[in-house]
């Protein structure tokens, strides 16, 4: 395999990895006002995420900063391209990244409410922006022959691109729901199961409809396989949540998304941004890598620096493994 | 105004923005992770506070840091699609590599600090404060690194009309970058003096009169800022004489703009200020007092070297890179309009001038509070602790206007030409930018501007109410010997968001 189809794992696989991380991370902001009855409770479902939610956001950095090593024309044509959603995204991100780090310094009700407002919408926000852009690289962009965007300011919005930001989001709900109930204890935690087990065949349908779509206009016969494993691993994780097992449906809806990555991915392969205008203008993974030498660069620190990401990300979690109930919220402390 | 203004109106902003929070995140991160040291050492309760007290306003300042910067992440492929596309095989490298290594260390390793002080041991949770603070320090080298490539690109050939990287180990060892990085490093520990020294001072006076359990908290705070802002100030002079020369030989303009000097002066006395317009178009009306030789120590250790001036310098660029711009429909308006090589010449003047002179202003008030607090002495005069006050805002002034320098003093090139290094690589800031809508970059610019200048506020507003709470606000609270509740304490979270 080419350096370069390396890469393209590798820029699919940090991908995945924020998905995946993140996904959950929006899923419980989603569920602070559906979940959470009072402040305590929505302490709880919070600090499920506190220690980790900023290392999991950094898989996103990572995934924007290998695409300029790897691909600067994928980079510089996508996120240009695709310019309103990405700032909505950014707006969202900031706001509650803040938000959980201000919201109990200060002991009032109303500095909470406005800052869980805040967590909620910067929960809902990110999830569809990052899905309708991902969905804009699948399935192409107007590019002119320099990779420019051509046409107006909302030429990666469309219906396809949309289903693509619904199917994120519907999938980081379920996520965020079977996480919370694997998290948090008692009463709380049956709230949390149930939410994922009666969403879950609701919420996962825009991301099949998206799979089924791009696999039909763009698919190649390899990446029915994985389409295939998502779709069994999202009922394995509903069965699951019909038993109570809150861990293996959490690990079945793990299989989900990455068998919907691969899919996505591998049906974009050996362009990474089709153009919509003309196929000579697509970008590709050998017409925009970088040089042999930086490739070859970016792989040593990789090789070294990504196990290291997995491994201390790891213990991290499991550092925080216990599962938080309402008992174990400290009263709020602040000047 | 056009799309190229409006994007570099907004870098601008987002990263001057950015970089009030850096710097500080920078220098009182290590600090912090010396006090907690100390704490493990030896046990002092006192240490133990101050730890607390700084992690706390060190942590609100950082989630700010954390999400202003993601912004610059991607602003480089939304706003500069172009430039990205000229130089991501060079430049990409030390962004990914700035995330991979020092990124997911930071926040991991701040997650773990925050919420483990009763979960880890104590000296893994040491550990954890030195492993995000050393990465803090870490991204400043990748990114300064990635900066530094801009204005002296190395270890490049040109293919295809674009550079390619063959040389990971020259951008990274980039002379510019080596003298860069001491210097912005000494600057973020300059502004963390500060801010212990102002805010110290003024915990020190407000109980000057009564017994404060905590006044040898904020005796060694003082003593440790100011300290550090005098060793800081040192590097900042020593590297900032390295830069001047290294500039001298690499970026004549902007050198020859730091002092708006027009005629090429053999020897070149240096500007200490000046009175009148300095915006270069008539020079002789400029009164300036003079050291005479200084400019001409300053770039080349000899008080006789010759320093070009600006206008000396504009011909030798437009033989060089031409008199106009190309006629290229995607330069806008500027397409075959001529291209003007002299920098913003009061910006540059004046920030260079207000970067030392706000520098040297803090390191001032670093040794007056040393000799305030000699020998036990605890200053009890109202004047020095509204200076220390308003002294927090000195390095910050300092930092922006380096900075703003450092950017402005190479248009209009976005990537400066190396005079000894491949030709070719160079960029105009004109063609870097992306095929946009003025209503595409207005949106951002003032969504942005606005959601930053609110969160300033906010914390603005968090800072102040945490630094008149003083020690007992981060302290866990004392547990109530009556409380029945069904809080159990030894159950409950050291911390909870």
């Amino acid at each position: 395999m080419s350096l370069e189809t390396v890469w393209f794992c590798v820029v699919a696989l940090f991908w995945l990895g924020y998905l995946f991380l993140e996904g959950f991370d929006f899923g419980v902001g989603m569920l602070l006002p559906i979940l959470g009855r009072d402040d305590t409770e929505r302490r709880v479902l919070v600090n499920t995420i506190g220690p980790v939610w900023d290392g999991n956001e950094v898989w996103l950095i990572v995934a924007g900063g290998a695409m300029f090593a790897a691909f600067p024309g994928w980079y510089a044509s996508l996120f240009s391209g695709a310019y309103l959603p990405l700032l909505l995204v950014l707006l969202a991100l900031i706001g509650r990244g803040v938000a959980f780090e201000y919201r109990g310094k200060v002991d009032s009700v109303r500095w909470r409410r406005t800052w869980d407002r805040v967590i909620v919408i910067g929960s809902w926000i990110p999830p569809l922006g990052v899905g309708l852009v991902l969905a804009t690289t699948v399935l192409g962009l107007p590019l002119d022959a320099a990779g420019n965007r051509v046409g107006g300011p909302f030429e990666a919005v469309r219906w396809e691109t949309l289903l693509g930001a619904v199917a994120v989001a519907g999938f980081s709900f379920v996520h965020g729901a079977a996480f919370l109930a694997l998290k948090t204890e008692g009463e709380l935690s049956t709230r949390a199961k149930g939410i994922a087990a009666r969403a879950l065949p609701v919420a996962l349908l825009p991301l099949f409809a998206l799979l089924v779509l791009v696999q039909w206009r763009e698919g190649v016969g390899w990446t029915l396989v994985p389409l295939f494993a998502a779709v069994v691993a999202a009922v394995t994780a509903w069965t699951r949540l019909a038993r109570g097992r809150d861990g293996q449906a959490f690990a079945a809806l793990g299989v989900v998304i990455a068998g919907a990555a691969i899919t996505l991915f591998g049906a974009l392969y050996p362009d990474v941004l089709p153009s919509t205008v003309d196929a000579a203008n697509s970008l590709t993974v050998d017409g925009v890598a970088s040089s042999p030498y930086t490739l070859k660069v970016m792989t040593w620190v990789a090789l070294f620096g990504a196990p290291a990401v997995l491994i201390y990300q790891g213990w991290t979690y499991w550092v925080f493994r216990k599962r938080i109930g309402t008992h174990h919220i400290p009263p709020v402390h602040a000047p | 105004m056009e799309v190229l203004e409006l994007a570099r109106w907004q870098f601008g902003i987002t990263t001057v923005y950015h970089f009030l929070m850096v710097p500080l995140t920078i220098g009182l991160s290590v600090l912090v992770a010396g006090m907690q040291t100390a704490w493990v050492r030896t046990g002092d309760q006192r240490y133990y506070k101050m730890t607390k007290f700084w992690g706390k306003l060190l942590l609100v300042n950082f989630a700010m840091g954390v999400v202003t910067g993601i912004v610059q992440e991607f602003q480089f492929g939304m706003n500069w699609n172009a430039y990205s596309r000229f130089v991501g095989d060079v430049f990409g490298a030390p962004l990914a590599m700035e995330g991979l290594v020092a990124f997911f260390v930071e926040s991991t390793f701040l997650g773990l600090w925050i919420f483990g002080w009763d979960r880890l041991p104590k000296k893994v949770h040491l550990a954890c404060a030195w492993a995000f603070s050393l990465a803090t320090v870490a991204s400043a080298y990748f990114i300064l690194a990635a900066n530094s490539w801009m204005q002296h690109p190395v270890g490049v050939e040109l293919v295809d009309g674009r550079p390619r990287m063959i040389s990971i180990w020259a951008v990274l060892t980039n002379n510019t970058a080596l003298a860069a990085i001491p210097h912005t490093i000494a600057g973020a520990f300059s502004v963390a003096a500060a801010f212990l020294v102002g805010i110290a001072a003024w915990h020190l006076w407000r109980k000057r009169k009564e017994a404060d359990e905590h006044r040898a908290v904020w005796r060694s705070s003082l003593r440790l800022g100011a300290w550090t802002g005098v060793v800081a100030f040192a590097v900042l002079a020593i590297t900032g004489d390295m830069q001047g020369k290294l500039m001298f030989e690499q970026q004549p303009m902007k050198m020859a703009s730091a002092e708006a000097l027009c005629h090429t002066e053999k020897p070149a006395s240096f500007s200490i200020i000046a009175i009148g317009d300095v915006s270069g178009k008539n020079c002789e009306d400029v009164k300036t007092f003079n050291v005479p030789a200084l400019l001409s120590f300053l770039a080349h250790n000899d008080f006789s070297t010759e320093v070009k001036g600006v206008e000396q310098l504009i011909g030798e660029y437009q033989a060089k890179y031409g008199t106009h711009y190309p006629d290229y429909p995607e330069l806008g308006e500027l397409a075959g309009k001529p291209i003007d090589y002299q920098p913003i010449l009061p910006v540059t003047y004046w920030g260079f001038r207000i970067m030392i002179g706000f520098g040297a202003l803090s390191a001032g008030a670093g040794v007056l509070a040393l000799w305030l607090t000699r020998r036990g002495r605890i200053p009890d005069t109202k004047w020095f602790p509204r200076m220390a006050l308003l002294g927090i805002a000195t390095p910050f002034i300092a930092n922006s206007a380096g900075w703003i320098f450092t950017e402005m003093g190479r248009q209009p090139f976005v990537v400066a030409p190396n005079p000894s290094g491949v030709d070719g690589v160079w960029m105009f800031t004109a063609r870097a930018v992306s095929n946009l809508t003025t209503g595409e970059v207005w949106t951002s610019l003032i969504a942005l501007t606005t959601l930053y200048a609110a969160l300033g506020v906010v914390e603005v507003f968090l800072l102040r109410k945490y630094v008149r709470g003083g020690v007992d606000a981060v302290l866990p609270p004392k547990p109530e010997p009556d409380d029945d509740s069904d809080r159990d304490s030894g159950d409950t979270l050291a911390f909870a968001y």
